[in-house]
């Protein structure tokens, strides 16, 4: 067994045992922190499946706020169960986001300008969302209507943080796994083609618009699937938080930060943005209004201006060179 | 094999190409020469599928493909090189040319098959098939010949090679030249062959067509059309040297 295989089975049994350590009070704050880490990192990992062959879309909001909002309403006002309701969800998602797609890669909508529709996406999405009050309750949000218990399957409704907890971290693996599967496929070298040169692709062979909405639909699914993760956790929806430029840009972020080219690019931004903006909530509380946001800000610019591919991208790269270094030394 | 009938091309009010007719039979390596501008490339993107013809047809083994997409007309048998090399500069050298064996073929082939066809095209053309070489290594010989490969390993019947030779030496250009003869050769793959200057050229054809501000004014066998004064004044007196 490699040392990387051994690490990573290290890493996972110590996932599985974490919410069984004892933490002295402090658990249910860290599974929380945990859980939004896994759910965003799932959703970065899917944003990165489009960013990194140069699709980069600044209204992933649209396709969050589409799941979690459908799950939700779906619940509430049909009584469907969240397993069902997911699916429709998804479903629905993926058709939103074909229907966008389209006319994208039809007419070669690419690079900024594909940025730039995408993001008014988002918008109309949150829009939308705001305008139609009667059901979606507006900019106030939505609460998940609770189940009659405490625990139940039916509604996807747990009390208990755990379950979430193993329920993200699966939700988390899957992505993982999705992001593996693709990188070590030819579907790859076929979309890296269609990123760097659509006319070159396309003359031998690749079909470059089935390709994209192939892409785009597997982003879409995914991340309205973190989605109605996030609302059946949070048990409340809001168009400013999962829908629109903000959160959408969250999502990029994150992913840039960590580096959108490698499989654990997207967690480490996730968790070191997340673990950042808690870190300066804590320390600046409601003292300095602003403050903790300047500084989370800020820090993000100096990162993606210094290190490109990402923390996590930039750091594999150094210990890949200096293990090739090595090799050709002892060569 | 193909038959290119009143192909018509305006860009705007400009015509690249007015009504140019042409045949390429079955096995030969066809000569397509003309003047910088005279709309060699936009008739092999128009036979390519990648820009739609304003007027005309395009017939290849009996079938209609004038308005096929890019990558159906591939799939029917048709691979073209890039007068300017545009190969993907993110995947290594055997990627570049496995994704074309993977995905032009007309039948499904695996992964593995297609790696395995890239690494034959790869030593074909004389490139490496070391799975990490990056296409950033090859100078403008190099980079030549992974267009090349890209296009062969697409299992095609016919080829257009758009091979402007500049940026080559002489010893480069000979070698170009007797490729394509390999690849004809060795592959039984029917050749049109894009250039502009001459003299390597017409040694290497079995005929010519020549066009001028998107008009054919030549047809015929190297020899015949060099001699043709249409010719000699479309390219301004330059001299064409048969060796
Ligand atoms: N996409 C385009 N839009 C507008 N004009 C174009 C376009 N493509 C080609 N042209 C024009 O059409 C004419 C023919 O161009 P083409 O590239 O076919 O010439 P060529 O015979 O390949 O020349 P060269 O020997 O220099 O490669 C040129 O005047 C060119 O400027
Ligand atoms: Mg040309």
């Amino acid at each position: 067994m490699t040392p990387g295989r051994l690490a990573a089975l290290a890493l996972l049994a110590a996932l599985a045992a974490a919410p069984f350590v004892p933490m002295a009070g402090m658990r249910q704050y860290v599974l929380h922190v945990t859980i939004q880490i896994f759910i965003w990192s799932f959703i970065g990992g899917a944003w990165s499946l489009m960013g990194r062959f140069g699709l980069v879309s600044l209204g992933h909001g649209a396709f969050l706020g589409l799941g979690a909002y459908a799950a939700t309403l779906l619940w509430n006002f049909y009584g469907l169960t969240p397993w069902v309701g997911g699916l429709v969800a998804v479903a629905l998602t993926v058709g939103f986001a074909l229907v966008v797609a389209y006319p994208c890669s039809r007419f070669r909508i690419l690079g900024h300008y594909f940025a730039l529709v995408t993001l008014a996406v988002g918008e109309v999405v949150r829009l939308l969302i705001i305008a139609e009050r009667d059901w979606t309750g507006g900019s106030l949000g939505l609460t998940l209507r609770p189940a009659r218990t405490d625990a139940s399957l039916l509604a996807i409704q747990y009390a208990d943080k755990r379950v979430f907890y193993y329920a993200s971290l699966v939700v988390w693996l899957l992505g993982l796994w999705v992001w593996t599967l693709l990188d070590r496929s030819m579907a790859r070298a076929a979309m890296e083609a269609i990123g760097e040169d659509e006319t070159a692709a396309a003359s031998v062979g690749i079909h470059v618009t089935r390709f994209k909405l192939g892409i785009t639909a597997l982003s879409a699914a995914l991340t309205a699937l973190g989605g109605v993760l996030y609302a059946q956790y949070f048990t409340y929806v809001n168009p400013d938080t999962l829908a629109g430029i903000g959160v959408s840009l969250r999502i990029v972020f994150a992913v840039v930060l960590g580096g959108m080219y490698s499989l654990l690019g997207p967690t480490v931004g996730t968790a070191l943005t997340i673990a950042l903006s808690e870190y300066l909530r804590v320390i600046f509380g409601v003292k300095f209004i602003g403050m903790a946001e300047t500084i989370y800000g800020l820090l993000l610019v100096l990162f993606i201006i210094f290190l490109p591919s990402g923390i996590y991208g930039s750091a594999r790269g150094l210990l890949r060179r200096r293990r090739t270094l090595e090799a050709s030394a002892t060569a | 094999m193909l038959t290119v009938e009143g192909l018509t091309k305006r860009f705007g009010g400009f015509i690249a190409l007015g009504g140019v007719s042409f045949e390429v039979r079955e096995g030969e390596i066809l000569g397509l020469i003309g003047p910088n501008g005279s709309g060699k490339t936009t008739a092999f993107n128009c036979i390519s599928g990648a820009l739609t013809p304003t007027a005309g047809t395009i017939t290849f083994r009996g079938e209609d493909i004038t308005r096929l997409t890019p990558d159906a007309v591939c799939h029917r048998g048709i691979a073209r090189t890039f007068q300017i090399p545009r190969p993907f500069r993110k995947l290594p050298i055997l990627e570049n040319v496995a994704v074309a064996a993977h995905y032009g073929a007309a039948r499904p082939t695996t992964e593995a098959e297609a790696r395995q066809h890239a690494r034959e095209v790869l030593t074909l053309v004389g490139l490496p098939t070391d799975p990490h070489a990056s296409p950033a290594l090859l100078g403008a010989g190099g980079l030549k010949k992974l267009e090349l490969a890209r296009a062969l390993a697409t299992h095609p019947r016919l080829l257009l090679a758009d091979e402007s030779l500049g940026g080559l030496d002489l010893a480069e250009m000979a070698s170009a030249a007797d490729m394509l003869r390999r690849v004809r050769g060795e592959l039984g793959v029917t050749i049109v062959w894009v250039e502009h200057i001459m003299a390597t050229l017409m040694r290497v054809v079995d005929r010519v067509v020549v066009l001028d501000h998107g008009e054919k004014i030549a047809e015929g066998k190297p020899l015949e059309v060099a001699e043709d004064p249409k010719v000699v004044e479309a390219y301004l007196g330059e001299k064409i040297v048969l060796a």
